[in-house]
């Protein structure tokens, strides 16, 4: 279902949040990202952000200590 | 149709090195989020972005002796509290580093990247003595307390750390 995937495990607010905006300027509108981390606090984040830029935040999963977001670019 | 970006302004006139990575931390985030971000480094910010070699020559004794005990650069840079003779300076870049947090060089280059305006503050270069070149490439302006007033009276955030 993704267009793309970024890996940010390991990384901690905000580096998953910029790595997101990097990213999603490389994707045509309609492609969703897929970002994985572990820190808890992209729950709140990536919401936040896509309210803020006026992207999609589809859903969020949890596996295990691994959280898994997707996001579309509009 | 450009819409009008939201701006964020930040005085930075501490120069200790958490308050530093808190004011990048949000600057780069608000950047990211499509914000225009400008960054004000005054008194004690200026060492942030100083050159870690720079040269700072002064015309006299009291600015001679202020750059020798306050030569800047971020390697220099200490945290505010603890910092117990660098022992405590030390530790703490040691637990960043665990959970690789962004250093204030990788900071900087990150911030420039994103379009961040660096801008450091005229007044207090002439204050301490401190040449243009004795700054880091990625600080753009150096300016005064009306350019930064423009800024932030037409910011929707301002923070002063």
């Amino acid at each position: 279902m993704a267009s793309e995937t970024l890996d940010c495990v390991g990384l901690y607010c905000p580096m998953p949040i910029v790595k997101t905006a990097q990213k999603m300027k490389e994707l045509k509108p309609g492609d969703v990202l897929e970002v994985v981390a572990d820190d808890k606090g992209i729950k709140q984040d990536m919401p936040a952000w896509c309210k803020a830029t006026g992207n999609e935040c589809l859903s969020i999963k949890e596996e295990g200590s691994e959280i898994h977001v997707f996001v579309k670019k509009t | 149709m450009p819409e009008q970006k939201e701006k964020l302004t930040i005085v930075m006139f501490s120069g200790d090195l958490d308050k530093a990575l808190a004011a990048f931390t949000i600057a780069t985030t608000a950047a990211s989020m499509g914000m225009e971000v400008s960054i004000f480094f005054t008194f004690w910010g200026l060492n942030i972005i100083k050159k870690n070699d720079a040269k700072l020559k002064a015309n006299n004794f009291a600015r001679r002796m202020l750059n020798i005990i306050n030569r800047g650069g971020t390697r220099r840079m200490t945290i505010s509290k603890y910092n117990m003779m660098g022992l405590g300076t030390s530790m703490m870049k040691g637990l960043m580093k665990d959970v690789k947090m962004p250093s204030v060089d990788e900071y900087i280059t990150m911030a420039h990247e994103m379009g961040i305006k660096m801008i450091a503050c005229s007044t207090t270069c002439d204050v301490m003595g401190i040449p243009e070149e004795a700054f880091r490439p990625e600080v753009t302006v150096k300016a005064g307390a009306a350019y930064y007033l423009g800024e932030a009276r037409e910011a929707k955030v301002s923070l002063f750390i």
